[in-house]
């Protein structure tokens, strides 16, 4: 049966879709998601869930080649099996995978199997995936509703992103890979060029390098990890160079040879030579672009730009009625920046009062690359930009007791302050579990709090999150241990 | 140690007020007891007496220095035996936080906080560095707590707006920064003194400057001004006793629902009376008499009497609670340049009238030279206003809360009158009473005004 109309109609189930319909089953709409493939998207199911769970595997295969440093003997040598390593990961997918499906149910929203198509304002049509399929999928969750046309007051594009490719250098599945196929493979490579090195791109380039491939990234912009501020990401590239990674800056892979069982890519580096790498396989990590196509957004004029919709600061698209959050409405193209754009969507709809446009020098960013980094808010270099007069206060892992026991002590903790006022604008780290320790700085930004009531705030001892408040100290003269 | 002299709270709502003028110089040997600075509030000028004794070694804020803090410390007095050279410990350790309050002074954090080492034993140097770092959570008027982020605080702080002005769009009403923004583009909330920098983007610069006062007003400065021609209009800054008129009456008109009650007096018994107590008053030696009693003193009689006689109109309102008042103390409205002060008869009920005239003489006095103590015209259960020597025939009071009337006395005029069922001619004076309706009600509020209406036109009641 066809023809169920709805409050609100979400296309696409990734961590921004789904969030949104929860919240708006929460608000008493009535809800229906339309996903063509996997819920809980790319996110749960071929980004930051597995390559976690990957990563996982990397780091106890890391900290096992240095039991010896603990005081550990490891009779023989550990090695990786990358068919259980992957298949870890896959279970881990698959395990939130039934969690999403579980809480459509909980909350009494329906799941609409199959590709939406916008067919004019407050309508859809629903019809068969066209996209290729890719292995392992997951069971069609039971009880979704089918193909068909589909009524709703409000409907919300949340389709996603994919990875974005390079004309002539275009992914195959068998020698070049995106993260799809990076993520499952069936054996280690033995060597590897990473064309990239934005969050994708490194954490790639790290894993595999922690399972014993030679790893080459390359990268257009002069530093790794671009987005970063410019310090941290020069401390964590000398510490993946020490871990055997080679990168190579401000260089570009012009073309790629495809051989038997082999890529040669013809990379330019800055000074004008082209040094040619084989490796087993290469990975493109070049960014990602909207999933803008064949929704009808066109037909119906819902305006675009560089590959995604535009949105106000609530979401809404130029057509009355549609709506659009998430990867797909524009960067920073992050799980949890999608998911809170699509709470502020949906409250806006539902007329909760009080509901403002993110904050998106607000929206933290976390990369899981041994060291980690993890950021928010402004980088030193962006701040100077924009002419403001900053205090920096830096805050070292060698001097943290919590660090040291820990055997890691190579690491950094930066942060930033408005000189006038006193307002925390950046915080950037690198080492070990920053990716957990950021959050302390985003409540704080979020709170509005100054240089001061970071300084009246007792972080436990012995802990890393000691470490933030020393380098709050540092900005301001008065760092203790150190 | 040199001993730190701290703006005095004359009162205990001041929160700031004016130096108006140093009496001592650097240098000058004080004792205690010894007048050494002129405050200005928002109602009068003080005199701030020296407690202990010594030399004055330094002065820390100048004479003319408008909005000092209450407790920031003023001047250091060097003790016996000490010398201008202990002074650079503490004069750099309070001098911070005079600087934290100009907003360009980034430094400000800084420099308390090298202070704070400077003298790590000392209290007094961790306070003052306080308000250098974050301003007090704020209260609005009516005392409830702002809540507004550290950040919006402090960028209220340095760009000198009242956050009670300004409404919050954070969580739960919270101010935050975006708030803060806002209201400085608009202007909303801004401070008189502290708004230099503010209001340097504006074009009528001084205008802009003019206080906008505490009170919540309709139309913002910008749209006043533009409502007239540029150069037809002076801007004459507020002085605290004008910010604060402003302030207490808007409250009072937007939060106290009054009521008005007007009744005629004949005063011929009353005129009588006062010609006869006055030729009866005893002279001194130069033929000066010992008092002259005036309408007005037997008009502040009448009303204490009144309230005791109807003892539930002499009370307060409070949320909590109805303040039922032991005594009547009557506040008496006295013009003075520009603007007006209210000082109080305590115990008016149990006074007698040529008592109640010298007090007010002595009151009305130092009223007009800005003299008076907080005490003497804060509190208060009501209060009496005459504008009858002006001629004004009838009019109606704001009342100053916390009380919950005020008089309006008109003047006494020769008016015809029907006397049992003929026309004849009598003295006759309006008074209209403005009533707290929370506390008092109409049936309450007539019966206050019959037993006002007693006394007067059988004034002899008053002097049993």
């Amino acid at each position: 049966m066809s023809g169920t109309s709805y409050d609100v109609i979400i296309i696409g189930s990734g961590p921004g879709g789904y969030v949104t319909a929860i919240r708006a089953a929460q608000l008493g709409l009535k809800t229906a998601i339309v996903e063509r493939e996997h819920l809980g998207g790319i996110c749960l199911n071929w980004g930051c869930i597995p390559t976690k769970a990957l990563l996982r595997s990397a780091e106890i295969l890391d900290h096992a080649n240095h039991a010896k440093s603990y005081g550990l003997k490891l009779e023989g040598k550990m090695t990786a099996d990358v068919k259980d390593v992957v298949a870890r990961s896959r279970g881990v997918s698959a395990r939130l995978n039934g969690g999403v499906a579980f809480l459509m149910k909980k909350n009494k929203i329906d799941v609409i199997w199959g590709e939406a198509k916008l067919t004019k304002p407050g309508e859809i049509s629903v019809g068969k995936s066209t996209k290729p399929v890719v292995e392992p999928q997951n069971p069609v969750p039971k009880g979704v509703k089918g193909e068909g046309t589909y009524t709703a007051k409000h409907i919300i594009v949340a389709t996603g992103a994919r990875p974005r490719a390079l004309p002539g250098i275009e992914p195959d599945g068998e020698l070049i890979w995106t993260y799809f196929e990076a993520m499952k493979p069936d054996v280690m490579p033995k060597s590897l060029v990473v064309m990239g090195s934005g969050a994708i791109g490194i954490e790639f380039a790290s894993f595999y390098r922690s399972m014993g491939a030679e790893v080459t990234v390359v990268e257009v912009m002069p530093q790794v990890m671009p987005v970063e501020d410019a310090e941290i990401s020069a401390f964590a590239r000398k510490q993946l160079e020490k871990r055997g990674l080679k990168i190579l800056t401000e260089a570009k892979v012009a073309k790629v040879e495809k051989g038997a069982n082999s890529v040669t890519a013809h990379v330019e580096t800055k000074d004008g030579k082209v040094e040619k790498i084989t490796a087993d396989r290469l990975i493109s990590a070049v960014g990602v672009q909207g999933n803008i196509e064949g929704l009808g957004l066109e037909a119906l004029g819902v305006k675009t730009d560089r590959g995604c919709i535009v949105i106000d600061g609530y979401g809404k698209t130029n057509v009355p009625g549609i709506y659009a959050i998430g990867d797909v409405a524009g960067p920073p193209m992050l799980a949890h920046k999608a998911e809170h754009e699509g709470v502020i969507c949906i409250e806006k709809i539902a007329g909760v009062p009080g509901v403002h446009p993110m904050e998106k020098s607000r929206i933290p960013g976390c990369t899981y690359c041994n060291p980690q980094v993890a950021s928010v808010g402004l980088t030193e270099a962006k701040a100077k930009e924009q002419g403001r007069d900053i205090r920096v206060g830096r805050y070292s892992f060698a001097a943290n007791g919590k660090a040291i026991a820990l055997g890691e002590d190579q690491g950094m903790i930066k942060t930033i302050f408005d000189k006038k006022t006193g307002e925390l604008i950046g915080a950037h780290m690198v080492g070990a579990e920053v990716t957990e320790l950021i959050q302390g700085f985003v409540v704080a930004m979020n709170l509005e709090t100054t240089e001061e009531e970071l300084m009246h705030t007792i972080f436990p001892h012995p802990t890393l999150s000691e470490m933030m408040k020393e380098s709050v100290l540092d900005a301001y003269g008065r760092v203790l241990n150190a | 140690m040199p001993i730190k002299i701290l703006m005095p709270a004359l009162s205990p709502t001041m929160e700031e007020g004016n130096l108006a003028r140093w009496l001592v110089k650097e240098g000058d040997t004080v004792s205690s007891g010894d007048v050494i600075a002129e405050i200005e509030t928002d109602k009068a000028t003080m005199e701030v007496e020296a407690v202990d004794e010594g030399t004055v070694g330094k002065i820390l804020v100048a004479e003319g220095s408008e909005g000092v803090k209450v407790n920031e410390v003023i001047a250091l007095l060097l003790e016996e035996g000490e010398d201008a050279s202990s002074l650079d410990g503490a004069a750099k350790a309070d001098a911070a936080p005079a600087k934290a309050e100009a907003p360009a002074k980034s430094e400000a954090p800084a420099k308390s906080e090298s202070a704070a080492k400077s003298e790590p034993s000392a209290p007094a140097a961790d306070q003052q560095a306080a308000p250098a770092k974050a301003p007090p959570a704020p209260a609005s008027d009516k005392g409830e707590r702002i809540f507004a982020s550290p950040l919006a605080r402090r960028l209220a702080a340095q760009d000198g707006l009242d956050l009670a002005a300004i409404s919050g769009s954070g969580p739960h009403g919270r101010i935050v920064k975006r708030d803060v923004d806002e209201a400085l583009k608009s202007g909303t909330g801004r401070k008189g003194a502290e708004a230099p920098k503010a209001a340097a983007a504006d074009k009528p610069a001084a205008a802009a400057q003019a206080p906008k006062a505490a009170a919540p007003s309709g139309m913002a400065d910008s749209q006043v001004l533009k409502l007239f021609e540029e150069g037809s209009y002076e801007v004459v800054p507020h002085d605290n006793m004008r910010k604060t008129i402003a302030k207490r009456l808007t409250e009072s008109k937007q939060t106290v629902p009054h009521f008005y009650l007007t009744v005629d007096c004949e005063l011929d018994a009353l005129l009588a009376l006062r010609a006869q107590l006055n030729d009866a008053a005893p002279k001194d030696k130069d033929g000066k008499p010992a008092y002259k009693l005036s309408v007005n003193d037997m008009v502040i009689k009448a009303h204490a009497l009144a309230l005791k006689a109807v003892p539930a109109a002499n009370a307060s309102w409070t949320d909590g609670g109805m303040l039922v008042h032991k005594h009547a103390d009557v506040g008496v409205a006295v013009a003075i340049d520009g603007g007006l002060i209210t000082p109080i008869i305590r115990r008016a009920d149990e006074k007698t009238l040529s008592a109640i005239s010298n007090e007010m003489k002595d009151l009305a006095g130092r009223a007009r030279s800005r003299k008076l103590q907080p005490q003497e015209y804060q509190g208060g259960t009501t209060s009496v206003s005459n504008l009858g020597m002006f001629g004004i025939k009838d009019f109606a009071a704001v009342i100053n809360p916390p009380h919950a009337t005020i008089l309006a006395v008109g003047a006494g005029e020769q008016r015809a009158v029907v006397k049992n069922g003929a026309l004849a001619i009598a003295t006759v004076m309006s008074v209209t009473l403005s009533t707290d309706h929370r506390a008092v009600d109409g049936a309450l509020g007539a019966e206050l005004m019959s037993a006002f209406r007693q006394f007067i036109e059988n004034p002899m009641s008053m002097l049993v």
